[in-house]
């Protein structure tokens, strides 16, 4: 076989197998016990709990650009009133589950991947294996849950900060108080809006952390390799959440036909 | 040969890494209680040898017998047993960077015991008190010396008392009192608690105070095998170099 047959498909399409077959030996391992609930909390607390003061700014701001856009767009029309409704919508179905995972992908992802890359360039995965420890258990599985779990919980507050923000602009500009914005903001916005978008962030967390967990455990050449491990880990979770978004978008307007409208 | 008084066994092991042979046709019976030094130029396949004995790798060929059970054979729940009677002090002594060095300890003994929080404590801090490290118990081991990392990673090797004990370098680094205090304690595990030691190490002073038995692998292969004053007396060139560069590693 030429090499630049074996470059260019063979060593990819393994790479990509490998990767299938982790991805679903930590499902499977996430499902069946001994179950890491120390490890996992404290990877929930990294993870999630450490990752709120990013998601709540960054929420905070988007929502004050979303409001001045959908002002700007709304105003032509005469239709202010629907400043709060079209802004709600817009962060809880779409912008808000996909900025957070683009957020996590970058902070959590390179975490992640430089993490495991380092830890397994200094030999400690192999000395929780030598302590009679699962690595991949006490390592991956623990991350791909607390991903998991922390995703929907993060897109909330993005939501919650991001509406704030929607008023912090509105209020500004037209004076509108808190609970009229919120009564206006809620007029339209079913909870089948917010549960979809939400909980497509679970598949999102997957990702990250599979995609972190793979290229950190498999990384190579010492520190250069821990840096490209966080480096891909970022860039190859970002472009696999925004291409499995546009699949999970049509899953949902199919099971959920009501949030296509 | 018995498990009962050779509990590691390697029987005709080869390990290929590529094209280069690191270990070939490597057979060692390693005597209950007593330590064995494992000597050889870096890149013999010294730590590749500890590393088939704790599983960590597979041989392409040979056996690896441990306690009894043929850890090439054995199912990874199984392999886990038997490296809960191991412990194993890596060549750069891979403590757990998330952990402080207290905990570093505690871990395996947390792992593997239903001990209370306060006997876990209480044990992890007389392991440290062993090595001289009982005042940096809540350090992080950014914050520790290459020669501190080391002793404390074989505190943490020596947790669980294990049967056997494994380690890579406890010399490297550090300097040579320290280095005589880390022999001596290893001679006083031994003698204490009969524990079957492999230990690699370039430094040949050190390799007299504790081995019993020393074997030198050349080239992937056991060149000499026998007690200090043996190996000063081969003929082959290199094991005398090596033996008479008293300035080790």
């Amino acid at each position: 076989m030429p090499s630049w047959v074996n470059a260019l498909f063979v060593l990819p399409m393994a790479r990509v197998g490998d990767s299938v077959l982790f991805a679903g030996r930590a499902l499977a391992a996430a499902l069946r016990p001994p179950f890491e609930f120390k490890e996992t909390a404290r990877q929930l607390y990294e993870i999630g709990w450490l990752s709120v003061p990013l998601v709540a700014v960054s929420g905070f701001a988007v929502g004050i650009v979303l409001s001045m856009h959908t002002r700007a767009s709304l105003e032509r029309f005469g239709a202010e009133a629907l400043i709060p409704a079209a802004l709600t919508l817009a962060l809880v179905r779409e912008t808000g589950p996909l900025v957070v995972g683009l957020l996590i992908s970058g902070r959590v992802g390179a975490g992640i991947g430089a993490e495991l890359g380092a830890m397994k360039v200094t030999e400690q995965i192999d000395a929780l294996e030598a302590s009679a420890v699962d690595s991949f258990n006490f390592l991956v599985v623990t991350r791909v849950v607390a991903c998991i779990v922390a995703m929907p919980i993060l897109t909330t507050v993005m939501n919650f900060t991001g509406i704030l923000g929607g008023w912090a602009a509105e209020s500004a500009v037209s004076g509108l108080g808190l609970f009229s914005y919120l009564r206006a903001a809620f007029s339209i916005v079913q909870f089948t809006d917010y549960l979809p978008g939400t909980l497509k962030t679970m598949v999102f967390g997957f990702i990250i952390a599979i995609t972190a967990s793979y290229l950190g455990i498999n990384s190579s050449q010492g520190t250069q390799g821990v840096g490209r491990a966080a480096t891909r880990s970022v860039v190859l979770a970002s472009v696999l959440l925004i291409a499995t978004n546009v699949v999970l978008v049509r899953l949902i307007f199919f099971v959920f036909p009501e949030s296509a409208q | 040969m018995s498990q009962g008084t050779h509990p590691i066994q390697l029987e005709h092991v080869s390990k290929r890494f590529g094209s280069f042979r690191v270990l070939d046709d490597v057979s060692l019976d390693l005597p209950k209680g007593e330590a064995t030094v494992v000597l050889g130029r870096s890149g013999t396949g010294k730590s590749v040898l500890l590393k088939h004995i704790v599983g960590l790798m597979s041989p392409d060929s040979g056996r690896v017998v441990v306690q009894g059970q043929e850890l090439t054979v054995l199912p990874a729940a199984d392999v886990a047993l038997v490296r809960r009677q191991i412990g194993f002090l890596f060549q750069n002594a891979a403590l757990f960077d998330s952990m402080s060095v207290g905990e570093n300890v505690e871990f395996p003994i947390r792992r593997h015991t239903q001990l209370s929080d306060r006997s876990v404590r209480a044990q992890a801090r007389e392991k440290l008190a062993l090595v001289g490290l009982e005042q940096d118990y809540d350090k992080l081991p950014g914050a520790l010396s290459g020669g501190m990392r080391k002793r404390a990673g074989l505190a943490r090797a020596m947790a669980l008392d294990p049967a056997i004990l494994l380690v890579d370098e406890p010399s490297a680094g550090l300097d040579p009192i320290t280095s005589e205090e880390i022999d001596d304690l290893l001679i006083r595990v031994k003698k204490e608690l009969g524990t079957t030691q492999v230990v690699v190490t370039h430094n040949i002073p050190s390799a007299r105070r504790i081995g019993d038995t020393l074997v030198f692998l050349h080239k992937g292969r056991v060149l000499v095998r026998g007690t200090a004053a043996e190996l000063e007396r081969s003929k082959h060139t290199i094991v005398e170099q090596f033996m008479s560069s008293e300035a080790g590693g």
